[in-house]
């Protein structure tokens, strides 16, 4: 279980509302590399794994990935709170506003809404945590674009750049996280499934009783 | 990784002496420490045998505890397992909301 702490990990205070950027970074939030998508990439793939530290670490990171959503929900909703509805209009945002006004839908820069059909869960931990090393770059690239592209407010970067970060980190935690998987598979006598041995030959004991 | 500008930034008032200043560098306090431990475990948990960080964890640990009971004793509650003798969970601004601690 999860419990709420009353502060953002990072601080994000924008003064001046610009839907233009909101526009862009609400990708984050619902999109196919956005921050929703990659808590629960990790919290549904944690089940499937065969050792601790991989446990931990896809719990761990997933949770903090819950923490980015509500910052990336935090720029959004600043970014548009008090903007104008002819600003809203103007740079584009009157279909979102017809559907959702000022409220954070989670939805991609594109404007498709969220769907599950951008994570996968393969129940094989080598696949899974490739998946997400390959996740958290795909999360830094769409970073580093977005940076681009509020490249006038500081406000709005400083938070991104932090965000960015945190993906080069998650990546190098997971490429340890996967090293460490290998090397369990690599040892004859590992069960997978707590059944069936990952690479059994046929007269080895492989210790769980089956 | 967070400088003390931020702090400047932050002040929505302008003024060098603005009464709020206290409760935003023990917020900034807060947070720091709170992202250490984040950042802490989840190379612990990759690493769980290194001495040096499980040390730092163990402080920070401890320092954000006394902090986080300092702060919220004033300002109200950080997590709904804070008890008060009113419900003061619904009184301060939420983390979105601009010009938040
Ligand atoms: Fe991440």
């Amino acid at each position: 279980m999860w419990t709420y702490n009353k502060a953002l990990e990072y601080p994000i205070n924008i003064k001046c509302p610009n839907p233009k950027l909101a526009k862009f970074i609400i990708s984050q939030y619902g999109g196919p590399d956005g921050e929703l998508a990659a808590s629960l990439r990790y919290l549904s793939q944690r089940f499937g794994m065969p050792d601790q530290k991989a446990k931990a670490i896809l719990n761990d990171i997933g949770t903090e990935e819950l923490a980015h959503l509500e910052m990336v929900g935090t720029i959004v909703h600043q970014l548009t709170k008090g903007a104008s509805i002819e600003e809203i209009e103007k740079y584009g945002l009157g279909a979102y506003y017809t559907d959702h006004g000022v409220g954070v839908y989670p939805q991609a820069a594109a404007g498709y809404p969220f769907t599950a059909a951008v994570l996968a869960v393969k129940g094989d931990p080598i696949a899974d945590l490739q998946e997400d090393l390959a996740a958290e770059q795909k999360a830094r690239a769409t970073y580093e674009k977005l940076i681009d592209l509020c490249r006038d407010d500081p406000d709005v970067i400083d938070p991104l750049r932090f965000l960015r970060e945190r993906e080069v980190v998650h990546f190098q935690r997971f490429g340890e996280a996967l090293r460490g998987v290998q090397d369990k598979l690599a040892q004859k006598k590992f069960c997978m499934n707590d059944m069936k041995p990952i690479n059994k030959k046929d007269n080895d004991d492989c210790g769980c009783n089956n | 990784m967070i400088d003390d500008n931020t702090n400047l930034d932050n002040c929505n008032c302008n003024c060098d002496n603005c009464p709020d200043s206290t409760r935003r560098e023990m917020m900034m306090k807060i947070r720091e420490l709170d992202f250490a431990i984040i950042e802490l475990a989840l190379y612990l948990d990759t690493h769980p045998e290194d001495e040096k960080a499980l040390c730092l964890h163990k402080e920070y640990c401890k320092d954000v505890k006394a902090l986080k009971d300092q702060y919220q004793k004033v300002y109200g509650p950080l997590t709904i397992k804070y008890p008060c003798n009113k419900w003061r969970w619904l009184e301060e601004p939420w983390p979105w909301e601009r010009g938040n601690f």
